[in-house]
């Protein structure tokens, strides 16, 4: 029966979903609220940046609700690929945050990662984070790939 | 605000507080009936529709008035409990469902029959509802009429009622449990619903930003609380709101996957 087959390609979109969601919700908990480092709305920030603001947060809101959803129905299949969920948990959570440092952050110019003077410092770790989460992503996609090969399981 | 309009809103809303308590009344008494009649109506659909009232109440309580008359983010709170999270929980109380399964038959079918004519369709369809509910929002903080229905007693009340009609038809159209043979598919209600958050949020950063409602009098610092509040307590209650949604979508998933499983079964046998 199809159900009881691991779903790889599943695992990887439903956790991609959770991960950009979770990763948006950690920086709304911990740099807008706890920390208080990124500002609610930066003075310079164009018009037009607000409206696209409104529509990634939208998105983001969304996308967990529905990574939620998606993971809730591979477990009830047992069909969640472990290595291929924690490989897409990274790439979003890691794409995520690349993202946020350099569209929200530098094009769009939102808010900075803290209003202090060597920001540089602050945007290389907030980026290099990005890369270092998708960079582990990465090695564990490769390992989960090639160990599906070997036993191999089709990648649905 | 004069003495005599403060009065007459607070008179307002101690009406609006009654017609809740009864809305509630009426509800307890459906549900009686249906469990005296060996009728299933689950019980966490009664607490939804009890806590929805209770927000309701809270957010009409003297206390919360005072507040939202001194300080716009008093005024918020109620505008995010009236216009969010009471909705949500009423709606999932499913009051609609128990309305038809309690009146007499051809009367329901009355009611299902006048659903179904084209103007009420247009009004229950999400695009209006969320015209009406967020499209409301930007007119009430973006004019004067803010700062005008504090002058006007009954405009004030009446701003109340539409957050609470408002916001319950438009999460209802998005994710309501009831009947609703006429709405339209999951694909545009989630468009709906991610405009709905995006212009939500848009709004509050816009009067962060700009100062709005302006003309009022108000603290620049006040105005910035608010508006954040307004952010926040938003992204809560339209989380909540997602996450019915997908929920719905998740149960007739499932309800698909169980029948394709029967039918192969079927097959087999």
């Amino acid at each position: 029966m199809s159900a009881n087959l691991v779903d790889a390609r599943g695992s990887l979109t439903a956790t991609i979903f959770l991960g950009i969601g979770l990763m948006a919700a950690i920086d709304e908990i911990v740099f807008h609220q706890i920390l208080a480092w990124h500002h609610f709305f930066d003075r310079s920030t164009l018009a037009i940046s607000l409206l696209s603001d409104g529509l990634l947060h939208s998105a983001e809101l969304l996308m967990l609700a529905a990574g939620f959803y998606l993971f809730a129905r591979l477990s009830r299949h047992q069909a969640v690929s472990r290595p291929h969920a924690w490989a897409g948990l990274l790439f979003g959570a890691g794409g995520f945050q690349l993202f946020d440092g350099i569209v929200d952050h530098k094009v769009l110019r939102l808010h900075q990662v803290r209003y202090v003077d060597n920001l540089w410092a602050y945007d290389l770790a907030w980026n290099g984070f990005g890369v270092l989460l998708l960079a582990l992503g990465y090695i564990i996609w490769r390992r989960a790939r090639a160990s599906e090969r070997k036993r191999g399981v089709s990648s649905l | 605000m004069s003495h005599d309009a403060h009065l007459l809103t607070l008179a307002g809303t101690f009406f609006l507080v009654l017609l809740t308590q009864g809305l509630w009344f009426a509800y307890v008494l459906g549900v009686r009936a249906q469990r005296r009649q060996r009728k299933t109506w689950h019980c966490w659909r009664l607490v939804s529709f009890s806590v929805g009232c209770g927000l309701l109440v809270l957010a009409f309580s003297p206390p919360m008035v005072e507040w939202g008359h001194s300080d716009l983010r008093g005024h918020m709170a109620q505008h995010l409990l009236l216009g969010m999270f009471a909705p949500i929980a009423l709606m999932l109380g499913a009051p609609g469902t128990l309305l038809l399964r309690s009146l007499p038959v051809t009367t329901a079918r009355r009611i299902t029959g006048l659903a179904g004519t084209m103007p009420v369709r247009c009004l229950s369809h999400p695009v209006t509802a969320l015209l009406l509910d967020i499209g409301g929002l930007y007119v009430l903080y973006l004019t004067p009429l803010f700062q005008l229905s504090f002058n006007e007693p009954a405009l004030h009340i009446w701003l109340h009622v539409h957050f609470v009609l408002a916001g319950y038809l438009f999460s209802w159209s998005i994710a309501g449990p009831d009947p609703a043979p006429h709405r339209p598919g999951m694909r545009l209600r989630l468009a709906v619903l991610f405009v709905a958050i995006a212009a939500h949020a848009v709004l509050g950063k816009l009067m962060y930003a700009y100062g709005f409602p302006r003309d009022t009098g108000l603290d620049l610092a006040e105005i910035e609380a608010a508006a954040q509040l307004m952010y926040y307590g938003g992204d809560l209650a339209e989380l909540i709101l997602a996450l019915v949604f997908f929920a719905g979508w998740y149960r007739r998933r499932r309800m698909i996957e169980a029948t394709s499983e029967w039918q192969t079964a079927d097959r087999r046998t």
